[in-house]
């Protein structure tokens, strides 16, 4: 699905990326884990082509994405911070992207489902954190792209919408896709991913299940786990 | 492309600041047709505060939009789109919808006035032209320093002073190298001294149209003098499109290597 070799990238002086090397197979819930600045938006960046690598070759699904713009068709991304142009409506933010990228009747089930009929019409400058965000995962999940990629997706979500989302992400798994996530909540995590990478000072520390990390560090909970890594 | 242009356009023309433009030329035109009594007068004053002013408003535009739409264009950039249309996109965006408040803001005052029956028609469709161009150029030149700073107040900055430079200080520098020289021939340094600045040129290119050789200066009397009148005119025009491309050409080169 995706393969990374030999990524390598920083920002002026300061080294983020330095030599990564990850493969990421089809179908199944990757988390991208590490402290914070280890570089893990960066990494999803550089998958997106948002951010150009120094040195390296990132492919997705076979094609690789440098100069190359169509093969973002395939991928549904959910950015970290929902910044939306502030004097868009939430309709026509929605009515846009999908002029952008092309139809779909999937958000009007998401929208019912995250209950934003009575932000349709409010300008995105004036919605709450945790209803921009909303609007951020119905414009990420409208699209059926095999690739998922989910950039701290649960900040600012109240605990009705967090299980909602999470039953969106196994919906999605089902449908044998490919979902990448980066979070911060540990518990989130190891609820929903089957694997995880581990990043540590731009390289990958780990890569392997929940379980194969508990046994390596020899810690009981996965929180601790982590810890240990860290210490 | 042309899908980032419509957004960028609409987002523009539903914000104050266009209409704030276009109620700024069209009072500047009534008002200036009243004191003059005159149209092919109003279009000299008109050209002395259009050369200076459309700079500096597309520059200010410029930046200020870039700086603003850096949500909206992070979230075009996830999008399957080609970075060239995003920012090209957005670019002629700001550039027509500030051209239209130009052409129209005018056009409107001078029409009402009776503009297609007098023989000022041409002088002041060149004037529109070269608001239009000096637009162009100002605007890209805006976002090419938008796109080399992070920093928007370092952004906002070296507009500023390139507005500055351009519209000001050249003048007098160049003055002062003419005066320091006065023993060298100088008439081949100046065409390039005025050919290398976009408000210079404008200037030039519209007296030279309006024939009133009093105003024309030093450059512009060598301009004439080395290229006549007609072929002045045309190679003005081709030096204006130059500025227009290189910018332009800038914005796609460098829009290519910035990470977001």
């Amino acid at each position: 699905m995706v393969t990374i070799q030999k990524l390598h990238k920083k920002f002026n002086k300061n080294v983020v990326l330095s030599g990564v090397d990850l493969t990421i197979k089809d179908g199944g819930i990757f988390a991208i884990l590490g402290p914070n600045g280890s570089g893990k938006t960066t990494l999803i960046k550089s998958i997106l082509g948002m951010v150009i690598p120094n040195k390296g070759d990132i492919s997705v699904l076979g094609e690789n994405i440098k100069n190359n713009s169509a093969y973002r068709y395939k991928i549904d991304y959910l950015p970290q911070i929902a910044n939306f142009p502030s004097n868009l409506k939430v309709k026509e933010l929605i009515r846009m992207i999908k002029d952008l990228r092309g139809n779909t009747t999937e958000d009007e089930h998401l929208i019912e489902l995250f209950k934003l009929q009575p932000f349709l019409n409010k300008k995105l400058g004036t919605l709450s954190g945790g209803t921009k965000q909303k609007v951020n995962i119905v414009l990420t999940f409208m699209f059926d792209s095999e690739l998922i990629i989910l950039d701290e997706p649960t900040t600012g979500l109240d605990p009705i919408s967090l299980i909602r989302l999470k039953d969106l992400i196994q919906a999605e798994k089902a449908k044998g896709k490919t979902i990448l996530i980066t979070s911060h909540i540990m518990s989130f995590v190891e609820e929903v991913s089957d694997e995880i990478v581990f990043l540590l000072e731009g390289q990958i520390y780990f890569k392997g299940s929940i379980l194969a990390l508990k046994t390596k560090t020899n810690q009981p909970d996965f929180e601790h786990a982590i810890a240990s890594i860290l210490t | 492309m042309l899908k980032i242009l419509k957004y960028s356009f609409y987002d523009l023309m539903r914000s104050r600041w266009s209409y704030v433009y276009f109620g700024f030329y069209l009072l500047l035109g009534t008002v200036l047709l009243f004191l003059n009594n005159d149209l092919s007068k109003a279009v000299i004053t008109l050209m002395n505060v259009i050369i200076v002013l459309v700079p500096l408003i597309g520059t200010i535009f410029g930046v200020m939009y870039y700086y603003n739409s850096k949500e909206f264009t992070e979230l075009l950039l996830a999008q399957p789109l080609k970075r060239s249309s995003i920012f090209l996109g957005q670019y002629l965006g700001v550039a027509i919808s500030l051209s239209m408040s130009l052409i129209l803001g005018l056009g409107i005052p001078f029409i009402i006035y009776g503009l297609f029956k007098s023989n000022a028609i041409w002088d002041f469709s060149l004037l529109l032209i070269t608001g239009t161009f000096l637009t162009f150029i100002f605007t890209a030149l805006a976002f090419n320093i938008a796109l080399s700073n992070e920093n928007k107040i370092k952004g906002f900055g070296y507009a500023i002073l390139l507005w500055l430079f351009l519209a000001i200080v050249y003048d007098g520098a160049f003055l002062m190298v003419l005066i320091l020289f006065e023993d060298y021939p100088l008439d081949k340094l100046s065409l390039v001294g005025t050919m290398l600045n976009p408000i210079d040129l404008s200037r030039t290119l519209i007296l030279l149209k309006l024939d009133i050789s009093a105003l024309l200066g030093y450059t512009g009397a060598v301009f004439k003098q080395f290229f006549g009148t007609r072929f002045g005119l045309i190679v003005s025009f081709l030096a204006l499109i130059i500025w227009v491309i290189l910018p332009v050409f800038r914005i796609i080169l460098k829009s290519k290597k910035k990470d977001f």
